[in-house]
């Protein structure tokens, strides 16, 4: 016979409510776990419509990323094309470039002789005719003129051509970065709307757990009373809706990953062609660690959050009217 | 170890459903509690449980003052009170040893602990042989049993029952009573509430009659 324990109980040591404490939580993750894969179909649908909300953003930032990384290949371009005056032969242009090195905000030359011109312009194609009847090269020498790091913002940059014309042997000049300052606030641009759709998708994924979550306590509410009966204290009965809330999220954050990727297997091979056709060295970046860390962590939490708000709304723990 | 002090309940859509209860259980006394339906014995057995807190008066079990008690304390005092409802309350998906073995879980049991536990809770009510078993194959009489077994598994001291027999034939409702009285050779204190007269005089034991929200009759046993 099961004998009653007449006295009050004594509270537990520190040390093993410490030890109940993690024993439940670690019961209470794992039970939880299995219960989201004891049904695939529903779990499934919803950690998919997690990941696709959360791979948007994903995908959008790693475009981002890439278009920087190719922006910066192009700063090797140089920023400012010197056209000097038609008379200005090699020599001489070659006595210029020595002159601009020595200026502290040029950090290279590269003297581009009528000739090599010539050459590049006849490698385009299609010109081989017009160039024919031409007797004389009617190609001026072109310095490329590489501007040191910080020399190189746009209002610099304009000084910088504004004493390079005043020269005599100059022409003209053309600044090769505007289009590029163009590229960087479509970038700033897209940047923006990496953070503006992480912020709605990120609401979308926040009221969808809610939602789960609040199905599922629905569902359990008889479950529910009869643990309050049999002394379920309110942190037990939250605790597996909370879990199931942070699986969703790791497990929506994986499949946001998982989608991210796939989409950069699958194109790969038509970026390095491409990328090839320009005599690039491009290759495609993933996620990295950083961005991955940061989707992981924001769809768990978005995941805590969600089903935080639901349990709150939802459970009231064992209050007698 | 119960003690019910000018104890009034109001429920706000119909009225007084207990009016001015005053009387004491001694620990390890087993009692019955009769009256018509709709006298008032489920509402009495849910404040002793905490499911519903009184409109006034005091009311003490296992020494504790329930007006006082804070929200938070309240599952630690339904650990000591072990409840049996006439439809038992079982979770239908689990299995009868899950069913028992909640209160268990619950309190943060170790696993072997709750295992040797739940067996033993089943042993005394007959059925160790079905703990694989769900309710749904269970017998109206075994399902009763099993909600009997979840009640003591956690060795409370004061053992509520609120119409335990109202489904059962006069048989299986003898052995219940049978059972209930082996509790209270160990001690525990019991309050049975049911409209089995008839077994009620057979037994002998304390009875509480109400009527219209009134204790009417305070009989002692032997
Ligand atoms: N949750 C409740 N809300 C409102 N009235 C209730 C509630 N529970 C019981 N009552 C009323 O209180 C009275 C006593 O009910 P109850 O305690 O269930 O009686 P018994 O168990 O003796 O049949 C009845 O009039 C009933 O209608
Ligand atoms: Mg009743």
């Amino acid at each position: 016979m099961l004998k009653p324990s007449l006295r009050r109980r004594r509270l537990p040591k520190f040390t093993d409510q410490l030890a109940i404490w993690l024993n439940q939580h670690v019961q209470s993750a794992l039970a939880t776990l299995g219960r989201l894969l004891d049904t695939p179909l529903p779990t499934g649908m919803t950690v998919a419509v997690i990941g696709i909300s959360l791979a948007l953003p994903g995908a959008l930032y790693v475009l981002a990323d890439n278009l920087r990384t190719l922006a910066g290949g192009w700063n090797q371009t140089a920023a400012i094309s010197l056209f000097l005056q038609y008379d200005i032969d090699d020599a001489a242009a070659n006595n210029l470039a020595e002159r601009l090195r020595q200026l502290p905000e040029i950090a290279q030359v590269q003297v581009i002789t009528r000739e090599s011109a010539l050459e590049e312009f006849r490698a385009l194609g299609g010109f081989e005719e017009a160039l024919e009847q031409l007797k004389n090269n009617p190609l001026p020498v072109v310095l490329a003129i590489y501007p040191q790091p910080n020399y190189a913002t746009p209002e610099q940059l304009e000084v910088m051509q504004d004493k390079l014309l005043k020269l005599k042997e100059a022409d003209f000049a053309r600044m090769d970065t505007v289009w590029l300052q163009r590229f960087q606030a479509i970038l700033d641009l897209i940047q923006v709307g990496v953070i503006l759709l992480g912020v709605l998708l990120g609401i979308g994924v926040l009221l969808i757990i809610g939602n789960t979550i609040r199905l599922e306590i629905l569902n359990r509410c008889i479950e529910i009373e009869i643990m309050e009966l049999v002394g379920a204290t309110a942190a037990f009965i939250r605790r597996p809706f909370l879990y199931a809330g942070a699986w969703y999220g790791l497990l929506g954050g994986l499949t946001a990953w998982l989608l991210v990727t796939l989409a950069l297997v699958l194109l790969q091979t038509p970026v390095s062609r491409l990328a090839s056709l320009y005599r690039s060295e491009f290759e495609l970046s993933g996620l990295g660690f950083t961005a991955t860390f940061i989707v992981l962590m924001s769809s768990i939490s978005l995941g805590l959050i969600g089903s935080w708000v639901a349990v709150n709304r939802h459970l009231r723990g064992a209050e007698p009217s | 170890m119960i003690l019910f002090d000018h104890v009034f309940k109001r429920y706000p859509e119909r009225g007084e459903a207990l009016t001015n209860i005053s009387f004491e259980m001694k620990v390890g006394e087993m009692a019955f509690l009769t009256g018509h339906s709709g006298a008032g014995k489920s509402t009495l057995l849910r404040l002793i449980g905490l499911l519903e807190r009184p409109t006034r008066g005091q009311i003490l079990v296992n020494g504790r003052d329930l007006a006082t008690l804070p929200q938070a304390q309240i599952p630690y005092h339904r650990r000591e009170v072990g409840m049996i409802f006439q439809d038992h309350r079982l979770l239908q998906d689990r299995s009868v040893f899950d069913n028992v073995a909640l209160p268990l879980v619950v309190a943060g049991l170790p696993h072997k602990e709750v295992g040797r536990r739940v067996r033993a809770a089943l042993d005394q009510v007959g059925l160790l042989k079905r703990e694989r078993a769900i309710p749904v194959a269970l017998s109206g009489g075994e399902q009763q049993r099993v909600g009997i077994a979840r009640a003591v598994v956690g060795r409370p001291p004061v053992l509520l029952a609120d119409e335990p027999t109202g489904n059962l034939d006069p048989d299986l409702s003898k052995e219940i009573f049978q059972l209930f009285e082996r509790f209270q050779y160990v001690g525990v204190t019991l309050l049975i509430a049911t409209h089995d007269l008839a077994l009620v005089k057979s037994m002998h034991y304390r009875t509480f009659t109400l009527g219209d929200g009134r204790l009417i009759n305070d009989t002692r046993g032997w």
